[in-house]
């Protein structure tokens, strides 16, 4: 970068040789200087924007105010973890009192209210500022920064629920119960709240992407998330007092939470959640994941969809 | 060299043609690029930005094909936008760097290149708080900075100055030339407004209905018409300066006229006299002429005739018919042409004094609208 001499500057000024030396007798050179640095291209504003959304979903980098909620969600979510571990070490148990892929269904009024109130934070504000076009008109495409967005708000997902399942399981060792029951566990905690995280934000994202009113995008989340999930447990309660008992495999693919908890069931040695514990077995399993990967790429396809649209 | 070359370039949406076969040459400098409103400008921005494909023609900015090379053209490109675009939670300097980032900036560069690009659009001690205090005229420089921060070679300002009180307007329009002389960055900026791309734009470019109406320079438009104002004292001698300076003058074969208003609307002086500048003698004979009636000059200053007057006499000659194209720039008479008056009275570069006039009072209010 050097510096470029104002004076006498003609128009076409651009063809002149950008590292001019300024001339003698230029002292104060506070002239614009051009930048002659690397530009990282499309791959490297990815990251930027999915690093920036991710801090944002904690609120670093903004007001403190909006740093008040996560960060309190954060601490409802980690208490728990912190107290059953405490009691599991006092008492010397050789068991957890709750399983690692458990602990993100019980808490799942938190997840729900954490993807509620920053999923429109993440999106809705670039479109109600109508900033999405100063977006596109850079290097990046729509699919980058459905993506960008996408992982970023999954990721901040993952990092609210696997932070508890961590201090379960680090607690677990300080208490000397089996390694590798634990290890295993942990693992299988793990890889559900990451299937949780990535559905989560999916849905979160793209109800908040329909509307640029973030109060919509809180209330529309927690509606989609906390009807699903009152209706299908109202329907399997139904059905589990009719003995249809059948059917509670069936119902528990409408609704995210227990869509998670059947796959934890059918594949990652979960104990459902269900009523009367009627998960799905392994070859119901095969439909719920199926489920979950068209949720999943639905929601990416709508978002790509949403943002073609919206582009400038 | 051109900046931006476009070849029966056409956009058809299902129910209308927002573009039709236009063919533009842009060379790097100030560009306006006029029109009225859905007159085809910001289609025209898409489809340079490689966000909107053509139905049919090509495009290229900067030398790179619009159709397959969008996104190397949008490293090199600043955009504007027209409407609001800032969110305002944020500071100026975080919201700038951010944009920085996002043009493939790497964090350092980002971040110093935001502090002199702000600085240079005139932000100082306020890019700390959030864009929301922000008057219009702030968020209007925060919005061409970020259009500014990666250096680009071209950048594309959609209405600028929107929403802006005159001064605002002026201040903006003296950043968008400096963008061009001091910074050595090609603008494209659109506007409906004539008047106000005349003082910034050393082309102009005018579209309606998707098709080109004209492109010449803004001399062209403006220069061949300069006029000088020229204001007088009285004296004993001579009770009313301004009447016997005119008579001087007019005496010595050079035309004279007076108007009730600025060009921009401002009700003037009839003792401003307007003199048909034909070359270096008319100074001369002015001077003389004030120095012989023995009088005080109390000002004479160069003054340009708006484009709008020359689109007046266009449209009132060749008609108001989208699809008319005027004569291109070169076959216009010579400036230095001795007799301006008997020059061919539709030529856009003489005008006769009276439609002059006319056209000032037709400005009222300062705009210079297309349409």
């Amino acid at each position: 970068m050097s510096p470029k001499t104002q004076a006498g500057d003609a128009p076409g000024a651009r063809q002149a040789p950008r590292g001019a030396a300024p001339a003698a007798d230029v002292i104060h050179n506070i002239g614009y200087r051009h930048y002659d640095g690397p530009r990282l291209g499309r791959a490297y504003a990815r990251r930027s924007l999915f690093s920036q959304s991710l801090r944002g979903a904690y609120g670093l980098g903004r007001s403190a105010k909006s740093k008040v909620l996560p960060m309190l969600l954060v601490g409802v979510m980690c208490l728990p973890a912190g107290i059953i571990v405490a009691v599991a070490v006092a008492t010397k148990t050789d068991e957890l009192p709750v399983e690692y892929t458990r602990y993100a269904i019980i808490l799942q009024a938190v997840i729900g209210l954490f993807v509620a109130a920053q999923a429109p934070q993440s999106v809705s504000r670039d479109l109600r500022f109508k900033t999405v076009p100063l977006y596109f008109s850079r290097p990046i495409e729509t699919t980058d920064y459905v993506v960008a967005k996408f992982a970023a708000m999954a990721s901040a997902i993952f990092l609210l629920t696997a932070t508890p399942v961590l201090i379960l399981y680090v607690g677990a060792l300080l208490g000397k119960l089996d390694f590798v029951d634990q290890t295993k566990g942990f693992a299988q905690g793990m890889l559900s709240v990451a299937l949780l995280s990535l559905l989560f934000a999916g849905i979160g994202l793209v109800i908040a992407a329909l509307t640029p009113r973030r109060g919509f995008g809180v209330a529309a989340v927690i509606a989609v998330l906390t009807i699903s999930y009152g209706a299908v447990s109202v329907m399997q309660g139904i059905a589990d007092e009719q003995g249809e008992t059948g059917a509670i495999e069936w119902i528990g693919l409408f609704s995210p939470i227990t869509l998670i908890d059947g796959i934890g069931s059918a594949f990652l040695g979960a104990t459902s959640a269900a009523p009367g514990q009627f998960g799905p077995d392994a070859a119901v399993g095969v439909v719920y994941l199926l489920v979950y990967a068209v949720l999943v790429a639905g929601a990416y396809g709508l978002l790509v969809r949403r943002y073609r649209k919206v582009g400038l | 060299m051109t900046v931006i070359a476009t070849e029966g370039l056409s956009k058809r949406f299902p129910r209308v043609t927002a573009l039709d076969r236009l063919s533009l040459d842009i060379a790097p400098g100030v560009t306006g690029l006029v029109g009225a409103n859905g007159a085809g400008k910001s289609t025209l921005i898409k489809i340079l930005l490689g966000l909107s494909p053509a139905s049919e023609g090509k495009a290229a900015v900067l030398g790179l094909d619009v159709a397959s090379e969008g996104g190397a053209i949008r490293e090199r490109v600043g955009y504007m936008p027209e409407h609001d675009c800032l969110p305002p939670d944020v500071s100026a300097t975080e919201f700038v760097v951010h944009m920085a980032r996002m043009s493939g900036l790497p964090p350092s560069a980002a971040r110093e290149r935001t502090a002199d690009t702000l600085r240079h659009v005139g932000l100082y001690e306020e890019r700390y708080r959030p864009i929301g205090g922000y008057s219009t005229g702030m968020k209007q420089r925060v919005k061409l900075a970020q259009a500014l921060v990666h250096d680009p070679q071209l950048v594309l300002l959609d209405e600028p100055t929107n929403g802006l009180d005159p001064v605002g307007r002026d201040e903006m329009l003296g950043l968008i030339r400096r963008v061009h002389t001091d910074f050595g960055i090609s603008v494209l900026v659109t506007s409906h407004l004539l008047g106000e791309l005349e003082r910034t734009c050393d082309h102009v470019v005018v579209i309606d209905g998707g098709t080109l109406l004209r492109s010449s320079s803004t001399d062209d438009f403006t220069q061949a018409t300069a006029s000088l104002a020229v204001e007088v004292t009285d004296s004993d001698a001579h009770p009313d300066g301004t009447a016997a300076l005119r008579k001087a003058l007019e005496g010595a074969g050079i035309a004279v006229a007076t108007a009730e208003r600025e060009a921009d609307g401002s009700p003037t002086s009839t003792r401003v006299l307007f003199v048909e500048v034909t070359g270096d003698p008319t100074y001369d004979a002015v001077r003389d002429a004030v120095a012989g009636l023995g009088l005080g000059l109390v000002r004479m200053e160069q003054r340009r005739h708006r484009i709008a007057e020359v689109f007046r006499t266009d449209s009132a000659t060749a008609g108001p018919s989208p699809g008319a194209r005027p004569q291109p720039s070169p076959s216009q008479p010579a400036v230095g042409e001795p007799a301006p008056r008997s020059a061919a009275p539709h030529s856009p570069a003489h005008q006769h004094p009276a439609q002059q006039d006319a056209a000032r009072q037709h400005q009222e209010g300062g705009s210079g609208d297309v349409a």
